[in-house]
């Protein structure tokens, strides 16, 4: 049976990786749901947070073939119940339609969106949550005249996870003690 | 007063640093690595590089081979019979995507072979200048690694990197991209090998849990089964498996690409796994109740039916790629790990056996198909010639001691059936891909890896057509490559599919054959046409003996059929004999 798993991938900047990683993906006919990239919290790794729906069984498969890439450090995968999640959208909405309905402070409070920036003709509201609570938005929104939505992929925090950071010590600490075996034998 | 220029040379050298373009630097790189031979081919964006071989003639042997296919699959098979990593030059465009077929033939079969591609010059790329192509897009799902290079400074790095990429862990090619300003850019050189790359660890750590539960499996196993595959041969396990095999009396069967990693005389060995593999393997790894796969990826045309695959076994899945345990067969134990380091670690915990009733399973299923099929094969009194009697004979009279090299289809399946094989690394051939072409070059590859042996090449007379310009590379260096064109004036393998399963309709599979004979000779090759089983015995015999490269035109029976046989979507056990 198909469930949705966000996959969180640390990598090296390295270039095309972003290819290698949708290469494995569409080889597999496994569609991406949602895509998110930027530099992680150590400088020069760089955290991917994929979302796609398939099985348990292919997603092990294809989380041991995103780690095989050369410049893939780590993959976890996740269901949506193990992570925190998130996604970002923004609606520029007519000012004269929002205005109109007078629900403008209704829609603020009850969907915790945030106003960035009003102008006469347009109105830039910000809302934070998941897909279906931005989807819910734009759908109240929509008679109002939305000239513009956009919406981010997903960023994901784990609920329980050992840190990055000791991932990578510990490559490093093999490595050291690696390197001084071989110099002791030599 | 110096120049400016020899000012900056002065302060390289002080630091120890040459001031060399970044084409010298390239081939100075693969110096460091041991390299001393190259296949490829030039063109406009990589002539820099070609211009500065010319200075080193005496450490870097270049062969021209007559397409860049040739080259990849000839630096492949030096590869598979040095153990060194095979190098390939090619130019941009055209050049990098003449090796396409070649990169991912080494790709499925694990063959460590650096690629050097040239690329337009930086301020062109994205252009679509002439010869541009995104050779690193291309490769990408069938290189293990590649990287664009568009400074000289990053060269010696890059390329470092990518022989240890290469080389390390489950091998594969690798593919690097320089531009033609790099090439020529001067900047100060030195170089450090790769030893560790932080996202890369190819040393895993041996999982000694799992080691000692494989132990008590087969300690406890009636009918175990070893399932040795190429893993073996890039491990250099090959003594470690049979001392492994001897203690604890286990059979063994190999894969395609595991055939000579065990030897074909040996009390243990069943024989070949999977479609066309030898029966009793087959039938039998259904009723083993413990499975050893060492080295192997349990790919499709060896399991055939992977829901009545190997049911009643518990299997044991020792394989240093992590990503193929459990993709196609789930396991019992995983050991991911080299083979060598984990039948190290098996060898003190198993138990000495002998295992003589399931042993003589197997002898009973080989007398079966040695009555019914290898006989009628290997030993016909009348008709024509039969592509198994001719490879069973070259193997006599070689005493197996060659190195046979294969194109793909029912040559392939003869020679790999029928040759027996006593040496590590004495077959060269195209498993995951099946490219029909690899014979030739591959031939040519393999007898200049290897000059001090003989180096046949069995070839059917479809694939020969695909890739034969390379008789032309070795007329250019007298490469004493034997030939052996199975002919039978079809795709023979193909033409067998259609006739076991549509009907009989030959569709595109009768050929319309040169006359291979004048073909060779017009490329200063000796040949000889042979029909008669009379003959064959001393026209193998000629050709042994001649110095130089030989091609024999073989006659063989035209609509011969290569059994036994799994069919598609059957289970190992519902293997065939006849048909």
């Amino acid at each position: 049976m198909k469930q949705e798993f966000t996959i969180s991938l640390f990598t090296e900047d390295h270039i095309g990786i972003l290819g290698q990683i949708t290469i494995i993906l569409t080889r597999r006919q496994i569609n991406i749901d949602s895509l998110t990239a930027s530099e992680s919290a150590v400088k020069g790794v760089f955290l991917l947070t994929i979302v796609v729906k398939t099985t348990s069984e292919m997603i092990q498969k294809v989380a041991r073939q995103l780690e095989k890439l050369v410049d893939v450090l780590k993959v976890f995968v996740h269901t949506s119940d193990q992570i925190i999640y998130q996604e970002i959208a923004l609606f520029k909405v007519t000012t004269k339609g929002l205005m109109s309905g007078n629900i403008i402070d209704q829609i603020v409070r009850t969907h915790h969106t945030r106003i960035l920036e009003v102008s006469p003709e347009y109105i830039v509201l910000e809302k934070t949550g998941h897909k279906k609570e931005i989807t819910e938005l734009l759908t109240q929104l929509e008679p109002f005249g939305v000239l513009q939505f956009a919406r981010s992929g997903r960023v994901a925090i784990t609920k329980q996870v050992k840190e990055l950071t000791s991932y990578l010590k510990d490559m490093d600490e093999a490595n050291r003690v690696k390197t001084e075996t071989l110099e002791v034998m030599n | 007063m110096k120049t400016e220029k020899e000012t900056e040379i002065a302060i390289a050298q002080i630091n120890g640093h040459e001031h060399i373009s970044g084409a010298e630097a390239l081939l100075k790189c693969l110096i460091e690595e041991g390299v001393d031979t190259i296949f490829g081919y030039p063109g406009g964006a990589i002539m820099p590089v070609y211009d500065k071989l010319m200075d080193f003639e005496d450490k870097l042997k270049h062969y021209l081979t007559r397409h860049e296919q040739g080259a990849a699959h000839a630096a492949q098979a030096y590869a598979m019979v040095t153990g060194k990593p095979g190098i390939c030059f090619a130019t941009s465009g055209p050049g990098a995507t003449n090796l396409v077929t070649g990169i991912a033939n080494a790709y499925l079969d694990s063959i460590p072979v650096v690629f050097i591609t040239a690329q337009v010059v930086s301020n062109l790329i994205g252009t679509d200048a002439f010869q541009e192509t995104d050779i690193i897009g291309v490769s990408m799902p069938v290189t293990k690694w590649n990287c664009p290079v568009k400074k000289a400074e990053d060269i010696p790095d890059t390329i470092a990197k990518a022989f240890y990429i290469a080389k390390s862990g489950r091998p594969g090619p690798v593919l690097i991209d320089i531009t033609k300003d790099a090439q020529l850019e001067k900047f100060d050189f030195k170089y450090r090998k790769c030893e560790y790359i932080r996202s890369y660890n190819p040393n895993i750590p041996l999982h000694t849990k799992a080691i000692e539960s494989a132990a008590i499996l087969i300690n406890h196993a009636e009918r175990p089964l070893i399932l040795a595959g190429h893993g073996i041969l890039l491990a250099k396990a090959e003594n470690e498996l049979k001392a492994f095999a001897e203690k604890a009396g286990i059979p063994v069967a190999c894969t395609l690409l595991g055939l000579s990693g065990f030897p074909s005389d040996h009390r243990l060995f069943t024989g070949m796994l999977g479609m066309h593999g030898n029966y009793g393997p087959n039938l039998l790894t259904n009723e083993a109740d413990v499975i050893i796969a060492v080295g192997m990826r349990f790919d499709d045309r060896v399991t055939g039916n992977l829901k009545k695959y190997a049911k009643k076994a518990s299997i044991i899945h020792i394989e240093i790629d992590e990503a193929e345990i459990n993709k196609n067969v789930p396991v019992d134990v995983e050991i991911n790990n080299d083979a060598k380091e984990v039948l190290n670690h098996l060898m003190p915990l198993i138990n000495e056996n002998s295992n003589e009733k399931w042993i003589r399973e197997f002898r009973i299923c080989d007398k079966e198909e040695y009555d019914k099929v290898i006989k009628p094969e290997t030993k016909p009194e009348k008709g024509e010639l039969r592509m198994g009697e001719v490879v069973r004979k070259v193997s006599d009279l070689t005493d197996g001691e060659a190195i046979v090299v294969t194109d793909v289809g029912q040559n392939q399946m003869y020679a790999a059936r029928y040759y027996k094989f006593n040496h590590p690394n004495s077959l060269v051939t195209s498993g995951g891909m099946g490219t029909m072409g690899f014979g030739l070059p591959a031939g040519i590859g393999a007898k200049i890896g290897r000059p001090d042996k003989q180096v046949i090449a069995f070839i059917g007379d479809g694939g020969f057509q695909m890739t034969l310009q390379e008789l032309g590379t070795i007329l250019h260096y007298n490469i004493g490559l034997k030939i052996i064109i199975l002919n039978n004036t079809y795709l023979g393998m193909v033409r067998q599919w259609q006739e076991m399963f549509n009907d009989k309709r030959y569709a595109s599979t009768e050929l319309v054959n040169p006359d291979f004979g004048m073909l060779a000779n017009a490329f200063g090759i000796p040949s000889r046409k042979v029909a008669k089983r009379e003959e064959l015995e001393e026209s193998l015999k000629e050709m042994l003996d001649s110095k130089g490269p030989y091609l024999l035109n073989i006659i063989v029976e035209k609509q011969g059929n290569v059994f036994p046989m799994v069919e598609p979507g059957s289970s190992v056990s519902e293997i065939r004999l006849t048909y």
